[in-house]
């Protein structure tokens, strides 16, 4: 492997800020956040995938793949991160290598390939990421984009992820280092102001970035930077001059977060936009970190006056579908989302949840869970397709909320489904986005359909089968 | 005859191609009770996990090997034992069909000496589970390729040569452009010649959108081994498009009879087809078949209006290409951009000027000035940016469902798509305003009495002095 890539994959995995990595011993350390896959019984995307993932949202740079058709031509314009301007994002470039390539090297196409990219769509910077063919044959990225930069004026980075690395989530952590390494810093801002900051890990889907952005802008918070959801490359590059961070959840980022906090000292906390609760606890963490980075104290409290109404307004429309949702039964499969906070939106809506996963959450949010649903909450590691279907056939779920993978073993179940992972399509967080969580809900379970569905066909009623 | 040409650019601008190994997976969908897996990084088989999920809205059964850098610099062999295992064990398949990728290709990987290795070693474990092996490089050639390429491979691994033939069995091959609708009309018209088909593969029943009795982790139906292993005692042989010519020579080399035929959507080619099923089945067409072709005929008559004198951009693998403008220019349409993936003999006979191996970028620069874009799912952007309708053909299509519904074969199928694209005309007709015939400045200094300047077409102007001739000027 490419040593530097080698060098980077080990400092991600050392990750000090992880509470995973630090309850580990050292050698269980070395061999870094990701499990060996299981050939044959392996699901998911690379390391590749991953990084294009985390920066693809940032709208108005080019990004080119730099490899077979397979990569790019298999995958672009896949993704639902939205923008509020530039399209450019949503354009497929990939040097779509050929046999001949693959012989003699492919540094020159890629090089051509910048330079028609630089001429045709100039935009602020061109990111080049890496493939499996194209590492393995040892084309040099780095050298590559460094002298197009030189000789284009323009910055060019290299985002070394390829596929073979390492899964998903490695990816979007390799994604994240060309931002730290090539990005962050490079450029200084018109105006600061105290109440800047950014946003760490957030993707925009289906635009839920805009269902947050009015309570920052009514507070007087200015997003910097976020990266990278309806990001913008200059955004980016400026955003060290924020004086707090939020890192989502998710984690995917934390490279960024820690590594910003330890060269421009800005201090960040891990937050969530899903659930009330949860959305409620950011805007006071913000609030509080500003205060301390030296804005006005006055924002303490217009934050508290706002989390009153908006969380009433909130409680006040969930409660509304009590009478309708009361002693349905939920079952909440869930990768990124953490299932804790979406579970108290959905008690409070009347909903009885009859299990959730717990396969990506920490020791702490197993204890939360037993905290909100009793001791005895089912808490399911990890579900086979198989246990699923019967769970649902079984009719012990009304519902199943979870990701796209698993969207046809409850609809073959002819069960309702929702899907709040990354692809879906409907916004769900903030407090207005656990509102529209229920009312999906309550759509989707009343919808007249399943009657129709698991009517018997002529030829299973019992009456007809006799008489023909 | 069309010239064909390659794209000079180094950088491929919003692909329409997909890759080989994705096509040989597709094609591994449509037999039953399979497990289709990619040798590669599991990236390549989760991109196009993702894009049948979104194309189909099914679950699509795929598997990887799971390549990382070490174990693709030692060779795979391991992974690919693994794999075998671990696919026997948790859902014990008839068959695993294995597609390479540009990862373990670069690599040079020997899975037919690996496959023989893990036989020998693990022969009672996988007893009742056949394994395929169809080499499909991502750099070299697109879908329709790795498609050919698969279907040739399960070929060489499973027909040997009959003794007899089974009568009225009819052997289909199609090829990756036809829908499983398509699928199911082509089985139609030969079962009402009172002939049996079989369709190898036969994704009209994998990925029609059923639902299953009960889970299963393979895929849902489909055409079996045994069919596979039917195809050299059946009496005819029907191969559909171009990318089928190396699959079906190979059933021709060991004696079966067959045809191939370029394309199944139009008039004249399905009565190519009803012409075979005829002679082949001794038998008169049917009287609904006879009706269906009279309202082809009224369909073709009825939607020349709207598709005569139309300009069209396409984007497509070649024999989809080569279907769609045969169709639009019998019907008066031009086709003015077409745009391809991969080189076919078919190419040169689309009916064009020019066909380009290339990217939507190309298509949609050609594509300015035409009335319509038909292309995959991807033509949206260009479509919106042109300002023109965009009639979605090919995978894939993740922004409509029923996709495997969409019909456009045999009579029916060609009367269906006519009235769809007729549709899209009608939805899009220009409404004439007061401004869309201005008279030329001559025109004008002459009704004003004016002298006026030759205009250079003396004889039609000038002999109708005392009316006044409005030309209709281009916009």
């Amino acid at each position: 492997m490419d040593a530097r890539v080698s060098a980077k994959i080990q400092s991600v995995f050392e990750e000090p800020a992880c509470e995973h990595n630090q309850n580990k011993d050292e050698k269980a350390r070395k061999k870094g956040c990701t499990k060996q896959l299981s050939p044959g019984a392996a699901a998911g995307g690379c390391a590749f995938d991953g990084a294009k993932i985390a920066l693809q949202p940032i709208a108005d740079v080019a990004h080119l793949v730099h490899g077979p058709i397979a990569c790019e031509g298999n995958s672009w314009d896949n993704r639902n991160s939205s923008t509020s301007g530039p399209q450019l994002y949503r354009t497929g470039f990939t040097t779509d290598i050929g046999e001949l390539d693959v012989i003699y090297g492919g540094e020159k196409r890629l090089f051509k390939s910048i330079r028609e990219i630089i001429e045709k769509y100039d935009p602020p910077a061109v990111f080049v990421y890496q493939t499996c063919v194209t590492a393995l044959i040892g084309d040099d990225i780095e050298a590559v984009c460094k002298r197009a930069a030189e000789k284009f004026g323009k910055p060019v980075v290299p985002v070394n992820a390829p596929g073979f690395v390492g899964p998903k989530n490695l990816g979007n952590k390799l994604g994240a280092e060309a931002l730290l390494d090539y990005v962050i810093g490079t450029e200084e801002p018109e105006v600061t102001t105290p109440y800047d900051i950014n946003i760490i890990g957030e993707y925009n889907l289906a635009g839920e970035l805009w269902q947050i952005r009015p309570l920052l802008d009514a507070l007087g918070i200015r997003i910097l930077s976020c990266i990278s959801g309806d990001g913008r490359y200059h955004e980016v590059a400026q955003s060290h001059r924020a004086k707090v961070a939020m890192m989502v959840c998710s984690k995917s980022m934390i490279n960024v977060a820690r590594k910003m906090e330890d060269r421009y000292g800005i201090p960040f906390f891990e937050g969530s936009f899903y659930g009330i609760e949860d959305m409620s606890d950011t805007l006071r963490q913000l609030a509080r970190l500003l205060v301390q980075q030296g804005a006005p104290a006055d924002l303490l409290d217009r934050t508290e006056a706002l989390i009153a109404v908006e969380e009433k307004r909130a409680w006040d429309r969930i409660a509304a579908y009590r009478p309708r949702l009361e002693g349905k039964k939920v079952l909440l499969i869930t990768g990124g989302v953490k299932s804790w906070s979406v579970v108290a939106a959905l008690q409070e809506a009347g909903l009885e949840v009859v299990g959730t996963s717990v396969k990506k959450s920490t020791k702490e949010d197993k204890e939360k869970i037993k905290e909100i649903m009793g001791e005895d909450a089912h808490m399911i590691d990890d579900m086979t397709p198989r246990e699923m279907f019967k769970m649902l056939r079984d009719a012990r779920a009304d519902i199943m909320l979870s990701g796209g993978r698993s969207q046809f073993v409850a609809l073959k179940a002819k069960m309702p489904w929702l899907d709040i992972n990354q692809e879906r399509h409907y916004a769900y967080a903030g407090y207005e986005g656990m509102v529209d969580l229920v009312r999906e809900i309550s759509k989707t379970l009343f919808n007249p359909v399943w009657e129709q569905v698991r009517a018997l066909a002529p030829w299973e009623t019992p009456a007809l089968e006799e008489a023909c | 005859m069309a010239t064909v040409l390659d794209s000079k650019k180094a950088c491929a601008v919003n692909p329409l191609k997909m890759s080989q190994p994705l096509g040989a997976c597709y094609a591994f969908l449509g037999l039953s009770n399979t497990m289709p897996m990619m040798h590669g990084s599991q990236g390549c088989t989760s991109f196009g996990l993702v894009l049948l999920v979104r194309h189909f809205k099914e679950a699509i059964p795929m598997q990887t090997t799971a390549m990382n850098e070490v174990s693709t610099i030692l060779g795979g062999m391991d992974n690919i034992e693994q794999a075998v295992l671990n696919i026997k064990k948790r859902a014990n398949p008839a068959l695993i069909a294995i597609a390479s990728t540009g990862l373990t290709e670069t690599k040079g990987d020997d899975v037919d000496g690996y496959l023989r290795l893990i036989r020998a070693k693990h022969g009672e474990t996988l007893a009742g589970t056949e394994i395929v092996y169809v080499s499909t490089p991502d750099y070299v050639g697109a879908f329709q390729d790795g498609w050919a390429a698969a279907i040739k491979a399960l070929i060489a691994a499973f027909v040997t040569p009959a003794e007899t033939r089974v009568a009225g069995r009819i052997g289909v091959l199609p090829g990756a452009h036809l829908t499983p609708a398509d699928l199911e009309e082509v089985r139609e018209l030969i079962e009402c010649f009172g002939l049996d088909a079989v369709l190898v593969p036969d994704l009209s029943r994998s990925l029609d959108g059923h639902i299953p009795e009960d889970f299963t982790p393979t895929t849902l139906g489909g055409a079996t081994l045994d069919d596979i292993r039917g195809l050299a005692a059946c009496e005819h042989v029907i191969a559909i498009g171009e990318q089928m010519r190396g699959a079906v020579e190979r059933l021709a080399a060991i004696g079966v009879p067959c045809t191939l035929f370029d394309r199944l959507t139009g008039l004249t080619a399905t009565d190519a087809l009803v012409a075979l099923l005829m002679r082949l089945s001794g038998k008169p067409a049917p009287a609904r078949l006879k009706r269906q072709r009279g309202q082809l005929q009224d369909a073709m008559l009825n939607g020349h209006f709207h598709l005569g004198g139309k300009r069209v951009a396409i984007g497509a693998e070649p024999d989809l290409l080569f279907a769609l403008s045969s169709l639009i220019a019998e019907m008066g349409g031009e086709v003015v951009a077409a745009v391809t993936t991969t080189h076919s003999p078919l190419l040169a006979r689309v009916p064009t000027t020019e066909v380009l191996v290339g990217d939507l970028e190309d298509l949609e620069m050609r594509a300015v000035g035409c009335d319509l874009l038909i292309t995959h799912a991807h033509g949206r952007q260009a479509a919106t940016r042109l300002g023109i309708p965009l009639f979605r053909a090919g995978i894939p299509q993740f922004d409509r469902i029923g996709t495997a519904h969409q019909l456009s074969v045999g009579y029916r199928g060609t009367r269906d798509l006519i009235f769809q694209l007729a549709n899209i005309f009608m939805a899009h007709m220009h409404a004439h305003g007061p401004e869309d015939w201005p008279l030329p400045a001559e025109a004008v200094a002459a009704a004003q009495g004016q002298p006026a300047a030759g205009c250079g077409c003396a004889s039609s102007c000038s002999s109708v002095s005392d009316e006044v001739v409005i030309p209709i000027i281009p916009a």
